[in-house]
């Protein structure tokens, strides 16, 4: 535990040290903003994030977070730098667990900054809380699963733009891709198996102020698995 | 403390290390010394749990490098050929979380850091951010990092690699006061720097060790096999006789110039001719004008071994 600290705070500091941190900072709030300017803090509007929640967060995350995670272990592939950190006292699976919570601390950060949009709303309606406390919700266990997939990606390759592309667009697919060819297709067992795969359709439930643990279940399983193949990817790295 | 049995290495069908074994005592600089790609660095990845071995075991301090990694890890200080470091901390950033990583305490790696910061002339440097550093530097940080928790082993992969020759000496320097403390297994492809600053030599090439020892016994036997060089004035024939009637001669080798006989005598191992050769020469009233043993140096030796391994190899 002690060194996943350690190394989730080393992950942490790199962040603000390096000019990601403020870009990617940069981003969602302008992102978010406009979306909330433009959609939800509107005349006649509801007074809740549900709109920016199921249209936009899903697109901002899957590009946001990648950016977030891309350099997680390709960074120390390119460098170097994974010989002097896996010839020290921590295993593979500390390195990844410590670096998927540093994402995942600096996300929360990203997600508290949303909390304004609340207050704004506040002002002038009555906005429901425990919706929005679901919404949160939902919105922490999908970026943990995004987060989780970025470090996969980041972990097999030592090229940072590779890491992004293929969590790009592997996000994209479960997010999106999955999510309309739902609708499109008419044989009944490929619909709902792509139901399943699809990221958006676990996520409406907690967008619509639901949380069914099969969808909770959902995105912690998926998340576990892409953290546990990252960390076999670094392990494997040892034989090669 | 450290004991390598047997161990190769295969990357696909490249053989990197092909069965060697060594072992190093307790205390005093060990060099392991062969030409780029001999399998130095691949031998030291393997000890310092980065890699696993094809075959054969290696342990550090009793415990195996495969089977109990987590001990041997605390007990290695290890500096990577390039010295990777994350430009983006500051060096006492990254001191520190390199401490906290081996479980040092506070209070002892504020103590830690500033021993590594005094012995490594870290100076003012340990507040600048990595990437502002000069390769020098960086190189000290790295090693810094290696003797941050006192460990027993220290494991340097070309620590002078890129440095001026001020800080080369500045490094050696540093080195050999280390293996006053720690064993410090260094490697390095360059001579001169093993056999200033290491009690022991391990000389591999292409994979297999050729030779090991003190610096003075690889030298002693090399020059054991010594070659004596003299010219002298008198008739080729009776030189040649009276020559090889000395005890000990195995071979000499035989050509007139220009008046002056000149010869070259290979004497039996540990035996020096060149008081026999005087004698010869004033008992017949020969003039002598050259008599040196071939001025051998471990830098021949090491040229000699390594052509010897990579001719072999290239048969197999």
């Amino acid at each position: 535990m002690g060194n996943i600290l350690v190394m989730a705070r080393r992950e942490l500091g790199a962040y603000f040290l390096s000019p990601i941190a403020y870009v990617v900072l940069a981003i969602f709030l302008f992102t978010t903003g406009l979306a909330f300017g433009l959609g939800t803090f509107q005349p006649g509007e509801e007074a809740s994030l549900r709109s920016l929640c199921q249209s936009w967060m899903v697109l901002i995350l899957a590009i946001v977070l990648p950016i977030l995670t891309m350099r997680l272990i390709s960074e120390e592939l390119r460098s170097g730098t994974i010989e002097t950190l896996l010839t020290s006292p921590i295993s593979e699976s500390q390195v990844v667990l410590g670096k998927f919570l540093g994402a995942l601390v600096f996300y929360v950060v990203l997600l508290a900054t949303i909390l304004l949009y609340p207050i704004l709303l506040a002002c002038f309606g009555p906005v429901d809380f425990k919706l929005l406390l679901c919404n949160l919700f939902g919105l922490f266990l999908m970026g943990a699963l995004y987060i989780a997939v970025g470090l996969f990606f980041s972990a097999c390759t030592k090229h940072q733009i590779v890491a992004i592309l293929c969590s790009v667009v592997v996000l994209a697919i479960f997010s999106f891709a999955s999510h309309y060819l739902a609708t499109k297709v008419e044989i009944a067992w490929v619909r709902i198996l792509l139901q399943h795969l699809s990221i958006q359709s676990h996520f409406h439930d907690f967008v619509r102020g639901l949380v069914d643990l099969n969808h909770v279940v959902f995105f912690v399983t998926t998340a576990v698995v892409f953290l546990f193949l990252a960390v076999k990817k670094l392990e494997m790295r040892r034989w090669q | 403390m450290i004991r390598v049995q047997n161990l190769s290495k295969r990357y696909g069908s490249f053989l990197a290390v092909d069965n060697i074994s060594f072992h190093v005592e307790r205390g005093g600089v060990v060099g392991f010394l062969g030409p780029n790609g001999a399998g130095k660095t691949t031998t030291i990845r393997i000890l310092t749990c980065y890699h696993p071995a094809t075959q054969g075991t290696a342990s550090i301090g009793g415990f195996d490098v495969f089977n109990q990694s987590m001990e041997v890890r605390r007990r290695i200080g290890y500096l990577p050929e390039s010295a990777p470091l994350y430009p983006e901390m500051r060096s006492r950033e990254y001191l520190k979380f390199r401490g906290k990583l081996r479980g040092l305490s506070a209070s002892d790696l504020e103590k830690a850091i500033g021993r590594v910061t005094d012995r490594c002339w870290l100076g003012e440097f340990i507040d600048r951010p990595i990437g502002q550093l000069s390769k020098g530097m960086r190189q000290r940080v790295g090693l810094a990092d290696a003797m941050l928790h006192e460990p027993d082993v220290l494991i340097l992969d070309e620590p002078t690699i890129g440095l001026d020759p001020t800080q080369i000496r500045e490094t050696r320097s540093l080195i050999k006061e280390l293996g006053q403390r720690h064993t410090v297994l260094l490697s390095s492809h360059i001579l001169s720097e093993v056999e200033q600053i290491c009690s022991k030599a391990i000389i591999i090439a292409a994979g297999r060790i050729v030779a090991s020892g003190s610096p003075q016994e690889l030298r002693d036997q090399f020059l054991s096999k010594g070659r004596v060089i003299a010219e002298m004035r008198g008739p080729q024939v009776e030189v040649e006789k009276g020559v090889r009637s000395i005890a000990g001669v195995q071979k000499v080798d035989i050509s007139a110039d220009n008046g002056w006989v000149k010869l070259t005598v290979e004497a039996a191992p540990g035996r020096d001719i060149r008081e026999d050769l005087f004698k010869l020469t004033s008992s017949n009233g020969w003039s002598l004008r050259e008599i040196r043993r071939e001025g051998a140096t471990l830098e021949d030796f090491f040229v000699q071994v390594v052509a010897q391994q990579s001719i072999k190899r290239s048969r197999d």
